[in-house]
C-alpha cells in the first residue's frame, strides 16, 4: 500500500486500446456450419469451455484442411465480459494460418501480449488476466477433439497459476532455491498467485487442484526435512558447523567430557554449557564454571584457554567459549 | 442524451440542498462549539436540520440522531461498540446478521469473528430477503445484537423490520437496522418499529456525500466509536461538519416531503420501464415481488449477457447503471447478494441494477428501453448461449471445468 494503492483506477482504463476496439467490434465472433466447411472440402471443429453459470463460456469452430492440418477459418462465440470477447476474438485471429498442433502452442499469455497497445503496458488489469486463460484451454479442447486425444494429452506439466501460466516444478524449485517462506514472495518471484488470485488459496474465484498455500507448506517441510536430515548425516560425520544446535551442543558436551571435566573435578569444581550461539562468523560457547572453579583466578586464563582449544582443535576454528 | 441509472450507488445532489449549503462554507463558517457570535450563528440552522432529520424519520424527542461521516461509520459503530459494551463487557458473545448486508456490515462481523465473536449469518429466500421467523429461530440467551438492513441495495428488497423489531422486543436483544436504502425512498417511522439504532447516508437521497447519522432509540448508552471532545453530547467526537448536516436535513425533508405521490411517481416509471424491458426481450426475469421492493429499483437478469459487457455497452450508450457480476469487481468475488438467490447460478453473472430517482424522466426511461434492447441484441449475436451450431461431439461443457 502507497499513494497509488489509495486510489485506483477504474477497472475500464486499464484496458488496452485493443482490448476496447475487439469487444466493441470483435472480428471473428460468428459461427462456421458444417456445410461451409464441407463446401471448403474442410473439417468442422467445434469445441465449448466453460458454461454460463460459471460466467465465463466460450465456442470455438475451426475449419481444418484436413491434408495439411492446418486451420484456415476461426470464429467463436462467447458468454464472458468484454475482456473474454476480446481475447477469444485475438485467440482466434492466432489459430488462423497455424496447424493445429502448432496452435497448441499458444498460451493465454501470448494472446495478451497480442492484445497490447505497446509491449510493455499490460492489456488487462491483473484480475483480468483470468479471462483469457479460456481462450487456451478451448484450443487444447478443440485439438484434442481434431486429433482424437485427450485435450489433457498437450499439458506437459501441472499448471497451477493459469494466469501467469507457472508450473508445479517451477514453483517449487523457486520456493527452494530462494528460501522463500510467504505467499507474497512466491508472487514476486514467479508472479503466479498475482493475477486472478484463485490458485492462492481455497475459496476463490475458482476451484484449483493446487494451491500455493499447500505447495509452500509442503516445500517448506521438504526443506526443513532435507535439513534435518543433512544435520543427522553431519552429526555421525562430525560436520561441526552443520550440526543442529542440540548436535552442537551434545558435541561440545562429549568434548568436554573426554578433555577436560576430569581436570575441573579433580580440584574440586566442574563447568557446565548453557548456550550455544552460532552467528556464521563464530560459534559462541556460553559456559558457567561450577564450584571451585567460579571463583578460581585462572578459570578466565588458563583453564579458559584450554577448553577453548580443546574445542577448537576437536570441533571447530570458529568456536569461541565465553564464561559467565 | 446521458441517463442516470445508479441511483442505489449515489444520487445526484439536489441543486436546491446544495444551495442551502453554500453559506456555511466562506460565509457562516464559524465552529458551533465556539462560545462567539460566529460559532453561534450556525446554531438556527444546526438546529434545524436537526428537526428535519428528526420528523423525516419520526424520531421521538427522547431518541438521538447522531450525525457521522457516513453510514459506513455509524454501522461500524454498533457493531463495535455493542461488542465492546455487551460482549467484551457483558455476558453476551452472538451477534445475528444476514449473508446480504452492505460490506460495511458484513466485513465488521469478519472483523469481531476474529475477536472471538460468533456471527450467525442469516439465509435470504428467494425473494431476497430474511424472514422473522428464520430470525427468531436464531436468537439465543447470548444474542447481543441482530443487525438486519431494512432495503437491500441489489434488489431493493424490503425486509420484515417492523415484525424482527417485536421479536427482538419480547428476547430482549438489541436490534440495528442499516436504514441506508430505505430512509429517503420508503416511508421510515421510528415510532412505528422497534429498532435500536438505525443507520442512514445523505448522499443516497440525493444528499452530499461524506454525512451520515445513527439514530439510537431513547438516548440508550452505546460507547462512542470516535472519542475526543463533546461533541453531539459525546457520543460522536469531530468538529460538526455544518455544511453538510445542513444540507443532510435538507435532502431528507425533500426526501419525505409529500412521499407517497413521489414514491407514486418514481414506482410508475420503473413499472413501465420493467414491463416494457420484460416485453421487449425474451428470455429475462426481475428479482423480487415489484410490491416488496424500494420503488425505484429494478434487478434484471438477461440470459447469455454477462453483467459487466451489458455495462460496457450500455456506458457506450452513456447509460449508468451497475451489476453484481463478478467480472465487474476489483476482486473477482462474486456478489453475495446475488449468490444467495441465484437461480442456476446464472444470475450472479447476468444481474443488471438499474435504480431511478425523483429526477428520472419519461424520456430517460424512454431512451434506457431503446438502448438496454440494443444492448441486449449485440450481446446475444456474439453470446455462445445463443449459438447454433452444436459442438462437435465430445467438445460439449456442461458444467464448470477446472482448467488444468
Amino acid at each position: 500500500m502507497a499513494k497509488n494503492d489509495l486510489f485506483g483506477a477504474s477497472l475500464w482504463d486499464e484496458y488496452s486500446n485493443k482490448v476496447t476496439t475487439l469487444m466493441n467490434n470483435p472480428v471473428n465472433q460468428g459461427e462456421i456450419t458444417e456445410e461451409e466447411a464441407a463446401a471448403h472440402g474442410n473439417k468442422l471443429i467445434v469445441a465449448d469451455f466453460g458454461a454460463e453459470s460459471c460466467g465465463d463460456a466460450v465456442r470455438l469452430y475451426w475449419e481444418v484442411d484436413p491434408e495439411t492440418d492446418v486451420i484456415e477459418k476461426a470464429k467463436f462465440k462467447s458468454f464472458g465480459c468484454g475482456t473474454a470477447i476480446a481475447s477469444s476474438d485475438m485467440m482466434t485471429e492466432l489459430c488462423v494460418g497455424k496447424t493445429v498442433a502448432d496452435a497448441v502452442k499458444i498460451t493465454n499469455i501470448d494472446v495478451e501480449m497480442a492484445l497490447r497497445d505497446d509491449p510493455e503496458t499490460p492489456a488487462v488489469p491483473p484480475q483480468k488476466m483470468h479471462c483469457s486463460v479460456m481462450a487456451y484451454d478451448v484450443i487444447k479442447k478443440a485439438a484434442g477433439l481434431y486429433m482424437g486425444v485427450d485435450a489433457e494429452s498437450f499439458e506437459e506439466e501441472i499448471i497451477v497459476c493459469e494466469c501467469a501460466r507457472v508450473s508445479l516444478g517451477t514453483l517449487k524449485e523457486v520456493i527452494k532455491l530462494n528460501d522463500l517462506t510467504s505467499i507474497e514472495q512466491v508472487t514476486d518471484y514467479t508472479k503466479a498467485g498475482g493475477f486472478c488470485k484463485s490458485c492462492i488459496k481455497p475459496g476463490g474465484h475458482e476451484e484449483r487442484e493446487y494451491y500455493l498455500v499447500d505447495i509452500l507448506a509442503d516445500v517448506r517441510r521438504e526443506m526443513d526435512e532435507e535439513k534435518m536430515k543433512a544435520a543427522a548425516e553431519a552429526g555421525i560425520d562430525g560436520d561441526f558447523e552443520s550440526m543442529t544446535l542440540v548436535q552442537k551442543i551434545k558435541a561440545i558436551d562429549a568434548v568436554v567430557d573426554e578433555n577436560i571435566r576430569q581436570f575441573l573435578i579433580m580440584d574440586g569444581g566442574n563447568m557446565e554449557v548453557i548456550d550455544v550461539k552460532d552467528s556464521g562468523e563464530n560459534i559462541d560457547v556460553y559456559i558457567r564454571y561450577l564450584g571451585a572453579c567460579s571463583g578460581c583466578a585462572s578459570s578466565s586464563t588458563g583453564t579458559l584457554y584450554a577448553i577453548e582449544a580443546a574445542l577448537k582443535e576437536k570441533l571447530s576454528d570458529k568456536v569461541r567459549v565465553l564464561p559467565i | 442524451m446521458q441517463v442516470y441509472m445508479d441511483n442505489n450507488a449515489t444520487t445526484m445532489t439536489d441543486p436546491k440542498v446544495v444551495e442551502v449549503m453554500l453559506p456555511f462554507f466562506s460565509e457562516k463558517f464559524g465552529n458551533p462549539n465556539s462560545l462567539h457570535d460566529y460559532g453561534r450563528a450556525t446554531h438556527p440552522d444546526i438546529a434545524k436540520a436537526i428537526d428535519q432529520v428528526y420528523s423525516a424519520v419520526n424520531a421521538s424527542d427522547n431518541d438521538d440522531i447522531v450525525f457521522t461521516s457516513c453510514a459506513t461509520e455509524s454501522n461500524n459503530w454498533v457493531l463495535k461498540s455493542v461488542w465492546v459494551d455487551k460482549i467484551l463487557n457483558g455476558d453476551k458473545n452472538h451477534i445475528i446478521t444476514t449473508e446480504v448486508e452492505h460490506p460495511s456490515v458484513l466485513s465488521t462481523c469478519r472483523f469481531l469473528e476474529e475477536q472471538g465473536v460468533n456471527v450467525t449469518y442469516l439465509p435470504v429466500n428467494e425473494q431476497g430477503i430474511v424472514t422473522a421467523q428464520t430470525l427468531a429461530g436464531f436468537i439465543t440467551d447470548k444474542t447481543a445484537l441482530v443487525s438486519v438492513m431494512w432495503a437491500n441495495n441489489e434488489t431493493g428488497m424490503i425486509f420484515p423490520i417492523k415484525e424482527m423489531g417485536e421479536i427482538c422486543k419480547e428476547k430482549g436483544v438489541l436490534f440495528h437496522s442499516d436504514g441506508v436504502q430505505a430512509v429517503g425512498k420508503i416511508p421510515v417511522d421510528m415510532q412505528d418499529v422497534h429498532v435500536d439504532f438505525m443507520s442512514m447516508s445523505a448522499h443516497k437521497f440525493h444528499g452530499p456525500k461524506g454525512i451520515g447519522a445513527l439514530y439510537i432509540r431513547n438516548s440508550q448508552p452505546l460507547s462512542p466509536l470516535l472519542n475526543g471532545g463533546e461533541h453531539m453530547g459525546g457520543r460522536r467526537s469531530g468538529t460538526l461538519n455544518v455544511p453538510y448536516i445542513v444540507g443532510m436535513g435538507k435532502a431528507l425533508e425533500l426526501a419525505t416531503e409529500n412521499m407517497e405521490e413521489k414514491m407514486a411517481a418514481i414506482r410508475a416509471k420503473r413499472d413501465r420501464l420493467e414491463d416494457a424491458l420484460l416485453e421487449v426481450i425474451p428470455d429475462t426475469f426481475t428479482v423480487g415481488d415489484r410490491d416488496m421492493r424500494t420503488p425505484n429499483t429494478i434487478l434484471i437478469s438477461v440470459r447469455g449477457v454477462e453483467g459487466e459487457g451489458m455495462l460496457w455497452d450500455l456506458n457506450n450508450a452513456h447509460i449508468g447503471a451497475s451489476t453484481g457480476s463478478a467480472c465487474a469487481s476489483e476482486d473477482l468475488e462474486a456478489n453475495t447478494v446475488m449468490l444467495a438467490i441465484g437461480a442456476d447460478h446464472e444470475l450472479a453473472h447476468t444481474g443488471i441494477r438499474l435504480s431511478l430517482s425523483r429526477f428520472t424522466t419519461d424520456e430517460e426511461v424512454d431512451y434506457v428501453i431503446e438502448h438496454f434492447r440494443s444492448a441486449v441484441e449485440r450481446l446475444r449475436s456474439i453470446s455462445s448461449s445463443y449459438a447454433k451450431v452444436k459442438p462437435t461431439p465430445g467438445g460439449e461443457a456442461t458444467a464448470c471445468e477446472m482448467h488444468h
